[in-house]
């Protein structure tokens, strides 16, 4: 599948964000966050930032982003549209919650409930995401089980990585928040080794036998394209696209994903103040751009049952 | 609306059937698709950069040729693609605005360019590759059936098919009711064993293909393979030979 820039920005940065505030509502009830506005301000923001940006970068691949409001009508059977509804119905605890904890100062009731409202709405947001993708069955490497966990465990590291670096920033710290992140790199990189372990080991049940009934006959081979030229299938679902390095890209992944942010974070915890500063942020920095990359091999990985029409022996 | 109840046994279901048997791979259901619908129901059919090398553009049908089997027994299959008008199209209900829809009354699936917003998210769930997108119109578009022809009352009966179907020179095209149990189509695909594509997505797409039919091995006519014996005048009777002689002058 063709890696779209705006999807892989869109996805990356909107589950960090909703990484973020999942986080920071549930850690906020729980009194383990500084309380000073200022805190507040820099996570809600930066949270509602990357939520925000992520959400108007994915209209801008659309052929009619002025007509975009329509998205929201189909929730019944349409998970981008659930999609859309999560992230609009989202925005009402992180108001609540931001003007209470930024502009009010306070952390009574309401501001509390709206605090835990928010990773409630965070996850769900997260799921409709990645239900789009698993939702799919012409494509073999989204339609299974493993994409959905790790969707929401890339939200939750990305997010605590940065409520890390954040905290850090700040002057504090929390063995908490680390020990989420720490968790999470780890179970992203079980998530991710089993996933390509999947991908290898595993094929669509759709071949150019299937694809074109002629089972009976044998083996069956693209023998003439339909014409010269390219197409919008074949630019959109080509298979050529960007699957060389995947080796290399999956090690990358493996590394700024992972493992950078698992041994910077160790070390963080242990190192005096500064260098702890440098290794949260550069933790922090390093997960972003491997979830990055990791996205668009996502993508790129991807084999749509179309490429089968037009000469791919296997999706 | 994007959810639809599933059709009752017996409603109408509106499709083709394509026999790869007899399909000869001209393309000419693909042009004349292009230039039905390029006026009609979802025009224009936008071709970008058309007079240059890296010419693109919008099609509805696209016509493969697909070698199959090994050896003396591999076939060369031309394969028409389109639109099946699946029974389960998933380009439906993964559809955000509703503007994809499947027509009650005859199974049509159909793109309201009004209300589209170009996400592309319904080509991505076609397996078959039916949906094109516009650049130009920053929306979606696909095979209509020729809602626009079959039920035109200004054309004569005969016209009111799909112009894939009334174009084509082989006669491998063939549209109409495959709910119907009796309709000529339904029975040619009990006859002829017709296949679903792709049935293990569970699409159920309504269209139909036909397989080739078995290879013919030796003379066409079942009888003796032998030839005429080749003319020699030497082998020849001198009475004839002189004969032949004569008559040749």
């Amino acid at each position: 599948m063709h890696p779209a820039f705006s999807v892989i920005v869109f996805t990356t940065a909107s589950g960090a964000g909703y990484g973020l505030l999942a986080l920071a509502g549930l850690l906020f009830a729980l009194g383990v966050l500084p309380p000073q506005r200022g805190f507040g301000l820099c996570v809600l923001g930066l949270g509602t930032i990357l939520v925000t940006g992520g959400l108007l970068a994915s209209t801008s691949h659309l052929g009619r982003p002025e007509r975009a409001w329509r998205a929201i009508t189909q929730v019944r059977t349409s998970w981008l549209s659930r999609e859309a509804v999560a992230a609009l119905l989202a925005y009402i605890p992180i108001a609540i919650f931001g003007i209470g904890w930024v502009m009010l100062g306070r952390a009574d009731r309401p501001v509390l409930i709206a605090a835990l409202a928010t990773p409630v709405l965070a996850v769900v947001t997260v799921h409709c995401t990645a239900m789009i993708y698993r939702s799919l069955k012409p494509v073999h490497q989204w339609c299974n089980g493993h994409v959905v966990p790790v969707y929401h465990v890339l939200a939750v590291l990305t997010g605590a990585l940065l409520l890390n670096a954040l905290l850090h920033l700040w002057g504090g710290q929390s063995q908490l928040v680390a020990l989420i992140a720490i968790l999470a790199a780890a179970l992203g990189a079980a998530l991710k080794a089993r996933y390509w372990r999947f991908v290898d080991t595993t094929r669509a049940a759709s071949t150019p036998e299937t694809a074109t009934g002629l089972s009976g006959m044998g083996k069956v081979r693209l023998l003439e394209p339909p014409h010269t030229g390219s197409n919008y299938l074949m630019r959109e679902m080509g298979f050529h696209v960007a699957r060389r390095h995947a080796v290399k890209l999956r090690r990358i992944v493996q590394i700024a994903a992972f493992a950078i942010p698992l041994a910077l974070l160790i070390l963080a915890s242990l190192a005096p103040p500064i260098p702890a500063v440098f290794a949260a942020v550069i933790a922090a920095v390093s997960g972003l751009a491997g979830t990055l990359v990791e996205r668009r091999l996502f993508f790129a990985e991807a084999k749509h049952s179309v490429t089968l029409y037009y000469g791919a022996d296997a999706a | 609306m994007t959810s639809y109840t599933p059709p009752a046994e017996g409603t109408r279901k509106l499709g083709l059937v394509i026999d790869l048997d007899t399909c000869v791979g001209c393309h000419a259901c693909a042009v004349n698709c292009k230039e039905w619908n390029t006026s009609g129901h979802s025009a224009p059919l936008t071709d970008l950069a058309p007079y240059s090398r890296d010419a693109s553009g919008v099609w509805f049908n696209r016509v493969h040729a697909f070698e199959a089997g090994s050896g003396e027994d591999s076939r060369t299959v031309h394969f028409p693609r389109s639109c099946l008008h699946c029974e389960e199209p998933a380009c439906v209900s993964v559809c955000p605005t509703g503007a994809s829809y499947k027509r009650a009354e005859d199974g049509i699936v159909l793109v309201n360019a009004d209300t589209c917003i170009g996400c592309k998210l319904c080509s991505w769930a076609c397996p078959y590759g039916a949906r094109e997108f516009d650049e130009e119109d920053g929306v979606m578009k696909k095979c209509t059936l020729c809602v626009d022809k079959i039920y035109n009352e200004n054309l004569p009966e005969e016209d009111r098919v799909p112009a894939c179907v009334s174009t084509c020179p082989a006669n491998a095209r063939h549209f109409g009711d495959l709910g119907d149990p009796d309709s000529s189509v339904s029975r040619m695909v009990a006859e002829r064993g017709g296949v679903e594509l792709m049935p293990e997505l569970g699409y159920k797409p309504v269209n139909r293909y036909l397989p080739p039919r078995p290879k013919k091995t030796g003379c066409g006519s079942g009888k003796s393979a032998a030839l005429e014996p080749a003319f020699d005048p030497a082998a020849m009777h001198p009475a004839l030979r002189w004969l032949d002689r004569i008559l040749t002058r």
